[in-house]
C-alpha cells in the first residue's frame, strides 16, 4: 500500500489536543506520524492553508440497504460520506428487513466490505422487527458487530420494554439510542407545532412530544445505570433536561444534527429562497422537525457547553418522488452527509465542529472498543483523514451529491466549509483539489 | 402625437340634436323606445339623446346602460374589467336604440347585440353612433350617424365628453412620424 | 379616452379604470392587494347582475375548460364553482378523486398534468393536505384556484364572506367580527382572519382551548413574526366575545373532533359555543349572522338564529357563485404559459 503524506496543513486533532501546522504521514493504512517530516514519503497531498483532521465519525446515518435501494445504497451512502469528510458511518437498522438479527448485521458488514467506500459500523435493532414488542437478540447482534442498539425512526414506546432493553444492553456495555418522541403527542404531526404550523395549517408536533420521552429515557437510564444515547435532540427543553441529568451524573449522552443547529421551522414556509408563494418545502420536512430560533440557540449552546456530546447527521436520503408530493404525504428526512460540515460551521467555531465530528462521536458510542484510535490522529490509529478548507465557499447543488438522496432544504445556498479531500484507511476516497 | 379636432363641442351638440330628430321621425309615438348606452361613453350620449328627444317631443324615453365586457371575443388577451349592466325594464317587445360613441370594426356592436338578446327579445334594435370611422370587419351599419369620419387604420379617434373627460371634443390622433 | 390603434383594441374598454388582474393562481388571500380585492368585489357585482337575469348565462368563457378536482367530498363548493363556470359559458368537468392520490397509486402531479394535457384552463382544486394547490401551481401552466386545502385556506369562501359583509355594512374597517368554533382545524377561519384583518376589521376568534391553534392559546408566547397570522383577539368565553359585535360567524363543527378527545360532548359544546338568540341579542343591533355551511343545526347555531332575519347564510351561498364567477373570469383573462 502506498504511503500518503498530508503536507503543511493546520492539524487539528482534538483527541490529542493538537492544533499546529504539521505533516500527517499515513503508512500501511494507519497513522504513522504527525509532525515535521524530513522528507515526504509516498503520495503528497499539499494541505498548506487547509485544515487536516481525523476523518469524521457519524453515529447516525440511514444507508437504506437492504430494502430501499432506490433511496440509497451502502455504496452511494458511503460515497456521500467520503464527500462530506466522513470515514466512519454508523448505519441505522430501519432497513427492510431491519437489522434485528446477526445475519442482518453480517449483511451490512459484508456489503460494506464489498461496496463501501468508508467504514460502516452497523447499529442493531432494540426490538424484533422494530415492532416494539420483544427484545431483539441483543447479545448476538453485538457479537456480530453491532455497535449500538436503536429502533430509530420510532422510539421504544413501551417504557417497561425500554427499561429491559437498557438493563440488557448495559450488560453488553452497548448503548441504546432512542428516538425520543411520545407517539400519541406526535401522531400525524408533520412539522414543529408553532406559529408556522398555524400559518400553514399543518399538524404540528409539540416540543413536549420529544421532551416527555427525553425525561422518561433519563429516568430509566438513571434507574438502570445503563447508558441511553438520545438521538437528534431538537428542543430547548430537551437540552435543559439533559443538562440537569448530566449534572446529576445520569448515564446519558446526546447528539444534535447539523440542520437542527442551523435551520428553523421557517424553512418549511419559505423554502430555500425567500419570497414568493408559500413554499410548503417538503425538503424541510424532517423528524424531529425543525424548531424555533430559541430551540436552535439552545442546541448550539448545549453542544458548545458539552450538554450535547456530538454532531450526528441523521442522513436520511429519499427518492425524488418521496418528496415531490403533498406535504402531509412526503417522507421525513434530510440528505445530510454532504452538507454536515458546512452547516455545522454556520453555528459553531471550526475547532468545536471538528471535535464534535471526530473524537466526540467516537467517544459517545464507545467506538474505540471496536476500532482502536478511531476519531484521532494517534500513532497507529486508522489512516482516516479529512482535509478541509473552512473558508472555502460552495453552493449546494443536490444534483452533484454522491448520495441518491437529493433531498436537502439547502438547494442554492452558498455555504462556507469545503471538504477538499478524504483519506480512508490510507486511501484517497474523495479528492476535490 | 399629432391630434386634430374633427368635431367641436358645438358640432357634437348639433349632431346629437339631429340624431334625436331622426329618432323621433322614424319611431313615431316613441311608445316602446328605450335608449341603451354602451359603456362607457355611449351612456352619456344616450342620456343627451333622451334629453334632446324630451325637448322635441315632450316625451320621456327610458335610458339603460349596457356593459359588453362579458360578450367580447378577446378575453384571452386581457383580463376583462366588467361593469354592471343596468337596464330599466325588460327588453321584450321594445324598440331598442343602441348608442355608442364610435363605430369601427363592428365587433363591439356584435357583442352588444348578443348581450341585449340575453335580456329578452326586442321588437327591433337600431344603432346610433356619434362617429362612424369605417373599417368594418362585420356586416353591421348604423341607423343614425353623427358624422362619418374617414380615417386611416393607424389613427385613433378620441371622443371626449363633458361627463367623462371634462369637455366635448372629437379628434383624430396619430403617432408622429407616421404617414 | 378611446385608443383604437389596432383591431384588438378596437373594442378596448371605455373605462378609465386601468386596474389589471395579473395573478395566475388564487391560492391564498393573505397577499391580495386592496386593488385586487376591490376588482374582485366589483366584478362580483357584475356577476350578481348576470345571476339575477331570467337566463343567468353569458358566453364570456365559451371554449374555456374549467376542471374541478376534488380530493375531498364537497357538494356545496363544487356545485358553486360548477354553476359559476357554466354561467360564464365555460365547459365544466368535475373530477372526483376519492381518497388520497397515494392510495390511488397516482401522484398528484401526474393527475394534474393529465388534466392540463386534456385542456384544463382553470383547475379548481380541493385537497385535504394543506399546500397541495401550491405544489400543483408550481407544476402546471393552468390557473389554479384553491377551493380549500387542509386547514390552510379557502380563499373564495373568505372573499364571499367579505362580499356579503360589505353588501350590508359597507366598509368593514373597524367592524367587529367574531368567528366561533373550531379555529384550529378551519381553513375558513384562517382565510377570514387574513382577509378581514387586511381589510381593517377587528377580528375575534372564539372557541374551546382545544380547538385553538398554536400561537392563539393562552400559554403560547406572543408571536411577533411578520409572516405569522395577523393578530386577533382570542376569547374562550362566547358571551364575552359577542358583546357589541357586528358580525357573528359560526364554523361547522366536524363530528370527528369528538373522537379525537378534543371535546367532551356535542351537548357541552352547544352549551358553551352555540350561537343562540340570547347571544345574538348581546351583539350590536342588526349584527349579521353567518355560517359557511353546511350547518349542524342545534350544534354550532340554533335553528331560530339560522333562520332569523339577521342570518345572511342563504345570501352567502348566492354570493358564492358571483364571487367564484369573478375569480374564474379574472383568472381566464391572464395570459399563461
Amino acid at each position: 500500500m502506498n504511503d500518503i503524506t498530508v503536507r503543511g496543513g493546520r492539524v487539528l486533532d482534538p483527541a490529542n489536543g493538537i492544533d499546529a501546522v504539521a505533516d500527517v504521514i499515513v503508512r500501511d493504512g494507519v497513522i504513522a506520524e504527525v509532525g515535521k517530516a524530513a522528507k515526504a514519503p509516498g503520495d503528497v497531498i499539499d494541505a498548506s492553508g487547509l485544515v487536516v483532521c481525523p476523518g469524521f465519525v457519524d453515529v447516525h446515518a440511514h444507508l437504506r440497504e437492504p430494502g430501499f435501494e432506490h433511496k440509497e445504497t451502502v455504496e452511494t451512502g458511503t460515497r456521500a460520506a467520503a464527500r462530506g469528510g466522513f470515514t466512519t458511518v454508523c448505519a441505522m437498522p430501519n432497513t427492510e428487513p431491519p437489522t434485528d438479527s446477526a445475519g442482518a448485521v453480517e449483511f451490512v458488514l459484508r456489503t460494506a466490505a464489498a461496496k463501501g467506500v468508508v467504514r460502516v459500523l452497523p447499529i442493531g435493532c432494540v426490538t424484533k422487527g422494530r415492532a416494539g414488542h420483544d427484545l431483539a437478540e441483543l447479545a448476538e447482534l453485538s457479537a456480530a458487530g453491532a455497535v449500538a442498539f436503536s429502533d430509530d425512526g420510532a422510539p421504544v414506546a413501551d417504557a417497561a420494554l425500554m427499561r429491559r432493553a437498557l438493563e440488557y444492553a448495559g450488560m453488553l456495555q452497548t448503548p441504546v439510542i432512542d428516538h425520543a418522541e411520545e407517539p400519541a403527542l406526535a401522531a400525524g404531526g408533520v412539522m414543529h407545532e408553532g406559529w408556522v404550523s398555524t400559518r400553514l395549517g399543518l399538524r404540528g408536533v409539540p416540543a413536549a412530544a420529544e421532551e416527555s420521552f427525553v425525561a422518561r429515557d433519563i429516568a430509566l437510564a438513571q434507574a438502570t445505570g445503563s447508558r441511553v444515547h438520545l438521538a437528534h435532540v431538537s428542543t430547548a427543553g430537551s437540552v435543559e433536561l439533559v443538562r440537569a441529568a448530566k449534572a446529576r451524573g445520569a448515564p446519558v449522552t446526546a447528539e444534535v444534527t447539523p440542520h437542527h443547529l442551523a435551520l428553523t421551522h421557517e424553512a418549511v414556509l419559505t423554502g430555500p429562497t425567500e419570497g414568493g408563494a408559500l413554499a410548503y418545502d417538503t425538503n424541510a420536512k424532517v423528524n424531529p422537525p425543525l424548531r424555533t430560533p430559541e430551540d436552535v440557540a439552545a442546541c448550539v449552546a448545549g453542544l458548545l457547553d458539552g450538554t450535547i456530546d456530538c454532531i450526528a447527521t441523521d442522513h436520511a436520503p429519499h427518492a425524488t418522488q418521496d418528496k415531490l408530493c403533498e406535504f402531509d404525504a412526503a417522507a421525513m428526512g434530510i440528505s445530510g452527509l454532504e452538507t454536515a460540515l458546512a452547516l455545522s460551521l454556520t453555528a459553531i467555531p471550526l475547532e468545536a465542529a471538528v471535535e464534535r465530528l471526530t473524537a466526540a462521536p467516537a467517544a459517545t458510542l464507545g467506538l474505540e472498543r471496536h476500532v482502536p484510535g478511531i476519531g484521532s490522529l494517534s500513532k497507529g490509529a486508522p489512516g482516516d483523514v479529512a482535509i478541509i478548507d473552512p473558508e472555502g465557499e460552495w453552493t449546494v447543488e443536490p444534483e452533484t451529491f454522491a448520495s441518491l438522496g437529493k433531498n436537502t432544504p439547502l438547494t442554492g445556498r452558498t455555504l462556507k466549509g469545503r471538504v477538499v479531500a478524504t483519506v480512508y484507511a490510507g486511501k484517497v476516497v474523495h479528492d476535490a483539489r | 402625437m399629432i391630434a386634430r379636432t374633427v368635431l367641436s363641442a358645438e358640432e357634437i351638440r348639433r349632431a346629437v340634436r339631429r340624431i334625436a330628430h331622426e329618432i323621433v321621425e322614424r319611431n313615431h309615438g316613441l311608445a316602446d323606445v328605450v335608449l341603451v348606452g354602451m359603456r362607457t361613453r355611449g351612456v352619456p350620449l344616450a342620456n343627451r339623446l333622451a334629453e334632446a328627444i324630451g325637448e322635441i317631443e315632450d316625451a320621456s324615453v327610458p335610458v339603460g346602460a349596457l356593459d359588453i365586457g362579458l360578450y367580447r371575443d378577446d378575453i384571452a388577451s386581457r383580463a376583462p374589467h366588467v361593469q354592471p349592466t343596468d337596464l330599466p325594464m325588460a327588453m321584450e317587445g321594445r324598440t331598442v336604440i343602441l348608442v355608442d360613441d364610435v363605430l369601427y370594426t363592428g365587433r363591439s356592436i356584435r357583442a352588444a347585440l348578443n348581450a341585449l338578446t340575453d335580456f329578452g327579445r326586442p321588437a327591433a334594435i337600431q344603432l346610433a353612433v356619434l362617429v362612424d370611422r369605417g373599417h368594418r370587419q362585420l356586416p353591421i351599419r348604423a341607423d343614425y350617424v353623427g358624422k362619418n369620419i374617414p380615417t386611416a387604420l393607424h389613427e385613433d379617434v378620441d371622443v371626449l365628453l363633458e361627463e367623462t373627460d371634462g369637455h366635448d371634443e372629437v379628434r383624430i390622433a396619430r403617432e408622429e412620424g407616421e404617414q | 379616452m378611446i385608443r383604437a390603434t389596432s383591431q384588438e383594441q378596437a373594442v378596448a374598454p371605455r373605462s378609465g379604470d386601468e386596474r389589471k388582474w395579473t395573478r395566475q393562481h388564487l391560492l391564498d388571500v393573505d397577499d391580495l392587494s386592496g386593488d385586487e380585492i376591490g376588482l374582485l368585489m366589483e366584478t362580483a357585482d357584475s356577476m350578481k347582475e348576470v345571476l339575477g337575469r331570467d337566463v343567468p348565462r353569458v358566453p364570456t368563457l365559451r371554449g374555456r375548460t374549467v376542471v374541478t378536482l376534488f380530493y375531498e367530498a364537497s357538494t356545496r363548493t363544487r356545485a358553486s364553482f360548477e354553476l359559476a363556470g357554466k354561467a360564464l359559458g365555460a365547459d365544466v368537468i368535475n373530477v372526483a378523486a376519492g381518497g388520497s392520490s397515494v392510495e390511488k397509486g397516482e401522484s398528484l402531479i401526474d393527475t394534474v398534468r393529465t388534466l392540463q394535457a386534456v385542456g384544463a384552463d382553470v383547475l379548481v382544486m380541493r385537497h385535504g393536505s394543506s399546500g397541495a394547490p401550491h405544489l400543483v401551481a408550481r407544476h402546471v401552466r393552468s390557473s389554479v384556484i384553491n377551493a380549500g386545502d387542509g386547514w390552510h385556506a379557502h380563499p373564495t369562501q373568505a372573499l364571499l364572506d367579505l362580499y356579503t359583509m360589505r353588501a350590508h355594512l359597507g366598509d368593514v374597517r373597524g367592524r367587529r367580527v367574531v368567528i366561533v368554533g373550531d379555529i384550529a382545524h378551519s381553513r375558513v377561519a384562517r382565510s377570514n382572519i387574513w382577509l378581514l384583518s387586511n381589510a381593517g376589521a377587528e377580528v375575534t376568534v372564539c372557541g374551546p382551548a382545544t380547538l385553538l391553534p398554536a400561537g392563539l392559546r393562552s400559554g403560547d408566547p406572543p408571536v411577533e413574526e411578520p409572516q405569522a397570522l395577523p393578530r386577533v383577539n382570542v376569547e374562550t368565553d362566547l358571551d364575552a366575545a359577542v358583546e357589541g359585535a357586528d358580525v357573528l360567524m359560526a364554523l361547522r363543527l366536524q363530528k370527528e373532533r369528538m373522537t379525537g378527545g378534543l371535546l367532551p360532548s356535542l351537548r357541552e359544546y352547544a352549551t358553551l359555543y352555540q350561537l343562540n338568540e340570547s347571544r345574538v341579542a348581546r351583539a350590536a343591533s342588526g349584527a349579521l349572522v353567518m355560517h359557511p355551511g353546511p350547518i349542524n343545526e342545534g350544534v354550532e347555531i340554533s335553528p331560530a338564529v339560522a333562520s332569523s332575519l339577521q342570518s345572511v347564510i342563504d345570501e352567502q351561498v348566492t354570493n358564492g357563485v358571483a364571487v367564484r364567477m369573478a375569480a374564474l373570469l379574472l383568472m381566464c383573462g391572464v395570459k399563461t404559459g
